[in-house]
């Protein structure tokens, strides 16, 4: 008798989902089969339930194109060819980026654990660098201030000692605190360049692959957080204009400057659908105290296959732990020889 | 033709939601709190929550109690709670109770918060730090803001975990007004609490999440794990609603505030 009742129910249930379903327009089947139509072909207006653009799902912005033009190319975008051939050359360098045998081949061999961008999805771009504005694909020459900026920091890391000495000298990425994926702006990282987008109304998550790193972007016009309260991922406000998402950030804490900006730096992110399977992504950075014009990259982000996996990165860095013990061994070996030597 | 069309549609969705609701008084289970609905017609989640009691420094009843660390005085002492365990204390296993005893003498170098790792579940819904919701048809996140942990509740494509993590893996559905999360997959590394009450890599979490008010949840979970517990034992507690205009979840990337602490003994010492 007990289980007529949810029998029933769900009879029902069903009934109102296929009425609901024929009722629904059809909105945000991003399926993977849907056409590759060319960008200008046709805007895509693909809503979520609530109305907004649909930039849900799971994506990547793998790339082998750089921030800055390579010296010596002069045009904006290779052929498809060329764009071939430079793709290919670089999928073999990963693939012989370290000597079988050896400890770094166990280490990184970026193949045998599929972590090599050629064996994954990756955003396949034509443009010769990321950077589209100024027109040469470089970064705006460096102040006098930036410079001074930038020797100071050197300098300061100098003073600190090297890497191995403690923990505080590493890297961020290197003690799982941030890595580029993060950003803003979000920059493509050498493996698990792998987003994840949910939109409820009033806000859009981006969750990053890498330190499961995820940033809730308020739509509602709220200001910035305070000047004082700064963050290692900033302060990020989002609004719709027309169809694109546009996110300022400012707010940053200065401890993982961007292309060595100053904490002034600002952010813009422009996320446009152009089809099921690309987001152009563009962003423009704003920093007087470092460049003297803001500067523009531009760089698609694609439609990847989820799910995205947890990345449990400091609970799990024995790198951290094994570099630093290592090299106190090192020293304590050295010091034990160098007492050996000096008894005889 | 087609206004017809919608309105007989929209008739029949009526008369199926009216059958549904007497056919649910009919059963007895007329929810007390209808939630807003999202545009996709589910109850609506969204916001930012945070419980409010002491279940983080221990899940059971408890008297306040001394703090680890002399130096931080009051700062440091238990609150006083009655606890989010269900009937009585939880039913360990001997073994298991013998271990917990252990992790409590130890906790002031064992308790995975303490290193900043992630919280697990169910710890994460009542670390005294807030978390959002992000409910889409497919996805439902919960993002913490202690550790930026984050849960994916996967409502479609439902699959065994792929791998045991910290957090779990996360399967959802809907039972009428009430969020239901099946989550297994976990690592044996995570704690209920700054107790040290604690489960196996077998453990299996079952919460509802229901939303009473406009402003709070009832949040409740069943806990299974053959390994460490003699039978399944139920945790609940309501999830309150932040209220400030301007609430937001921020920053609490707590790695670098621990190296010192994990990493400090193996610094380079200056030379003699």
């Amino acid at each position: 008798m007990n289980h007529r009742f949810p029998a029933s129910i769900s009879m029902l249930a069903a009934v109102t989902a296929v009425v609901l379903l024929v009722a629904t327009p059809v909105f945000g089947q991003a399926s993977s089969s849907a056409p590759k139509a060319a960008p200008a072909a046709k805007k895509w207006t693909a809503k979520t339930p609530d109305g907004q653009p649909d930039l849900q799902g799971f994506w990547t912005n793998s790339t082998y194109t750089p921030l800055q033009r390579p010296n010596g190319v002069t045009k904006e975008l290779y052929t498809a060819e060329e764009a071939a051939q430079i793709e290919k050359q670089a999928a073999e360098r990963e693939s012989e980026q370290t000597t079988p045998g050896t400890i770094a081949d166990v280490h990184y061999d970026f193949t045998q654990f599929g972590l090599d961008r050629n064996q994954s999805t990756h955003a396949s771009n034509m443009r010769t660098s990321l950077i589209v504005d100024p027109p040469d694909g470089k970064l705006p020459p460096v102040t006098p201030e930036g410079q001074k900026r930038q020797a100071d920091r050197a300098a300061e890391r100098r003073r600190m000692g090297a890497t191995t000495d403690a923990v505080q000298n590493m890297p961020v990425g290197t003690r799982c605190i941030i890595m580029a994926g993060s950003g803003p702006p979000m920059m493509p990282a050498g493996y698990n360049s792998n987003y994840q987008i949910v939109q409820a109304p009033g806000y859009v998550m981006i969750l990053t692959e890498m330190i499961h790193d995820v940033r809730i972007v308020p739509l509602d016009g709220r200001p910035q957080l305070p000047q004082n309260v700064r963050q290692w991922i900033g302060s990020s406000r989002g609004r719709w204009e027309g169809n694109t998402l546009v996110v300022e950030t400012t707010n940053f804490n200065g401890k993982n400057p961007f292309q060595n900006a100053s904490d002034d730096i600002r952010v813009t992110e422009r996320f446009t659908r152009v089809d099921a399977n690309t987001i152009d992504y563009r962003f423009t950075v704003e920093d007087e105290k470092t460049w003297a014009r803001p500067w523009t990259a531009v760089l698609p982000i694609k439609k990847s296959v989820g799910p995205i996996f947890e990345h449990a990165c400091h609970e799990g860095n024995y790198g951290v732990r094994n570099t630093l013990a290592g090299a106190r061994a090192e020293e304590k070996r050295a010091a034990e020889a160098a007492a050996k030597n000096g008894s005889k | 033709m087609r206004n017809r069309f919608r309105n007989s549609i929209i008739a029949m969705a009526a008369l199926t939601a009216g059958l549904l609701l007497a056919v649910l008084s009919a059963a007895g289970q007329t929810p007390a709190y209808r939630a807003p609905r999202t545009a996709d017609g589910k109850p609506n989640l969204n916001g930012i929550w945070q419980a409010l009691n002491e279940a983080n420094w221990d899940i059971e009843a408890h008297a306040a109690g001394f703090g680890r660390v002399v130096a931080l005085g009051a700062e440091d002492a238990v609150p006083p709670g009655l606890g989010i365990v269900e009937g009585g204390p939880i039913p360990y296993l001997p073994a298991a109770a013998a271990k917990k005893k252990e992790n409590f003498e130890k906790r002031l170098t064992l308790d995975p918060e303490i290193k900043c790792y992630l919280p697990g579940v169910p710890r994460a819904m009542y670390m005294p730090q807030p978390f959002q919701i992000v409910q889409s048809a497919k996805h439902i996140m919960m993002v913490f803001q202690y550790a930026g942990a984050v849960r994916t509740i996967y409502m479609d494509e439902h699959k065994e975990a792929p791998a045991d993590s910290w957090m779990g893996w996360s399967n959802g559905h809907w039972e009428g007004e009430t969020l239901v999360v099946d989550t297994t997959g976990f690592n044996d590394q995570t704690w209920f609490d700054r107790a040290g009450n604690f489960h196996s890599d077998a453990l299996h979490v079952i919460e509802r999440f229901t939303a009473a008010s406009r402003d709070h949840i009832n949040y409740e979970a069943t806990i299974e794990d053959p390994q460490v517990f003699s039978r399944p034992w139920k945790i609940s507690m309501p999830l309150y609603r932040r209220q400030e205009k301007n609430a937001q979840i921020m920053e609490f990337k707590c790695v670098e505030f621990v190296e010192e602490l994990i990493y400090g003994h193996l610094r380079k010492q200056p030379s003699k």
